[in-house]
């Protein structure tokens, strides 16, 4: 893969500095059969500094992941070396087993077949928290 | 199927109706003794509360109702591995509502999932603990006539007291309430509750002096202030008798504040305070079952199990 320009594949862009790696590992893109660039405080003009990831070969992700990490992240689907979609990122209601919730007294924590699902508690901080026992959901 | 969690599942259109009808079991307890004639409640304690569960076993049996009860964390389902989900499923079958304590955060809303039958959250572990706040919202009733306007004094451990923050979340929802927040610097409000308090503008100071406030309050909600909760002995030595209330301090307070606490109390109110006409802290435990039974009612209407209710008196 070069890493300026992907043929068929996916680029999020406008990541807030520092959540490149964030996005990564909860979107599951450790997998070894996939090729990834990370690129990490990269100059840019409308945030100062932002994360950028690249994906190549796949073109359907969890929106929802990214829109819990950074809503005002862009996401920019290329085929044949072209763009065809950007797609509109949203904080979403629910986030369903992406996160694990880490109070060691949550019901979740014990039994582990409950689904972990996180709500969006406040839209302007963008909280999430656990639906079981309300434990904040860290980024 | 309804079941009630948090005590912010109920409306508070749907609270003063609970203490109406509270209202009415006290004034006519003979009307409500059979309404539940043939139904039965499940108590399931995972974790001993020996008051709680007495509360809610009184309350169904004043009802006329049956009570099923598992009270031994040890010899229950759940030493056996059961999930609660599945518990939650076969008690269903056998009783027509469940009150469960559990010692695990959000193991009462699992329950509800999963139950085919109301549930009523009896305490899970740290988190929710409605039917205390439903016992000190008719307290708070009955001793002052209204929810608006007050003066509410919190003290002692308002970190980890649970019923402290339900209770500052439900008279957060009534007008004009001020909120004075009483306790050591180790055991402040957690910033979420004082969240709630500055989004909705509510008034509220915090001090370490009780004494200083006292006769501004007219509630005075007391905690229970734990060694294990300190960082060091020396702390907990100095702040421990500052948070107890004794009849000299009552002597500052006014006429006609109301004394609360969730209770068991170890030593943080005198028990010369007992005799005193605005202790309410006992009252409180019997104000929790006639709300208990009011919930129970509910729900059970709501759940078609109770085909009517007794109509209440006028007062
Ligand atoms: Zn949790």
């Amino acid at each position: 893969m070069n890493v300026d320009s992907i043929q068929n594949g996916i680029v999020i862009d406008h990541l807030k500095a520092g959540y490149g790696m964030r996005l990564y590992e909860l979107l599951g893109l450790s997998d070894p059969e996939l090729t990834v660039a990370i690129m990490k405080n990269v100059t840019s003009h409308k945030l100062g500094r932002k994360d950028i990831i690249k994906i190549d070969g796949i073109t359907d992700v969890d929106l929802d992941v990214i829109g819990f990490v950074d809503p005002d992240a862009t996401v920019n689907i290329i085929r044949d070396g072209r763009l065809i979609e950007k797609k509109s990122i949203e904080a979403p209601e629910r986030l369903t087993n992406v996160l694990r919730c880490k109070n060691p007294r949550c019901i979740s924590t014990t039994e582990q077949e409950l689904p972990q699902i996180f709500v969006l508690s406040d839209r302007k901080t963008k909280t999430y928290r656990c639906l079981y026992c309300e434990t904040r959901a860290e980024k | 199927m309804r079941s009630v969690i948090d005590i912010l599942d109920l409306s508070t259109e749907e609270l003063s109706e609970l203490i109406k009808t509270a209202e009415d079991i006290i004034a006519n307890p003979e009307k409500y003794q059979e309404v539940c004639r043939h139904k039965k409640l499940a108590t399931l304690f995972f974790e001993p509360s020996t008051r709680t569960r007495l509360s809610f076993e009184a309350a169904m049996y004043e009802l006329g109702g049956n009570v099923l009860s598992v009270s031994s964390a040890g010899s229950s389902s759940a030493a056996k591995g059961e999930s609660v989900a599945d518990t939650a499923k076969t008690v269903s079958c056998y009783a027509d509502i469940i009150a469960m304590r559990h010692p695990k955060e959000g193991a009462a809303y699992v329950a509800a999932q999963n139950a085919g039958v109301p549930v009523i959250n009896a305490g899970d572990g740290g988190h929710l603990h409605p039917t205390q706040t439903l016992a000190d919202l008719l307290t708070i009733w009955r001793e002052k006539g209204r929810f608006t306007g007050l003066t509410i004094g919190l003290c002692g451990d308002l970190k980890f007291g649970r019923t402290v923050h339900s209770l500052i979340a439900a008279m957060s929802r009534y007008e004009g309430n001020r909120f004075v927040l009483i306790s050591p610097e180790e055991l402040k409000v957690p910033s979420y509750v004082k969240n709630i308090l500055k989004e909705q503008n509510i008034p509220y100071e915090q001090t370490e002096d009780l004494m200083s406030v006292i006769g501004d309050l007219d509630i005075l909600y007391m905690t229970r202030v734990q060694r294990e909760r300190f960082f060091n002995e020396e702390d907990y030595l100095r702040l421990k008798d500052s948070y107890i209330l004794t009849p000299e301090k009552m002597n500052e307070a006014k006429a006609d504040l109301a004394v609360m606490h969730p209770l068991p109390r170890v030593n943080e109110i005198s028990v010369a305070i007992d005799k005193d006409p605005r202790a309410c802290y006992f009252k409180q435990v019997l104000n929790g079952k006639y709300m208990r039974m009011a919930l129970i009612l509910k729900l059970l209407y709501e759940a078609g199990t109770l085909k009517e209710l007794p109509e209440r008196s006028r007062a």
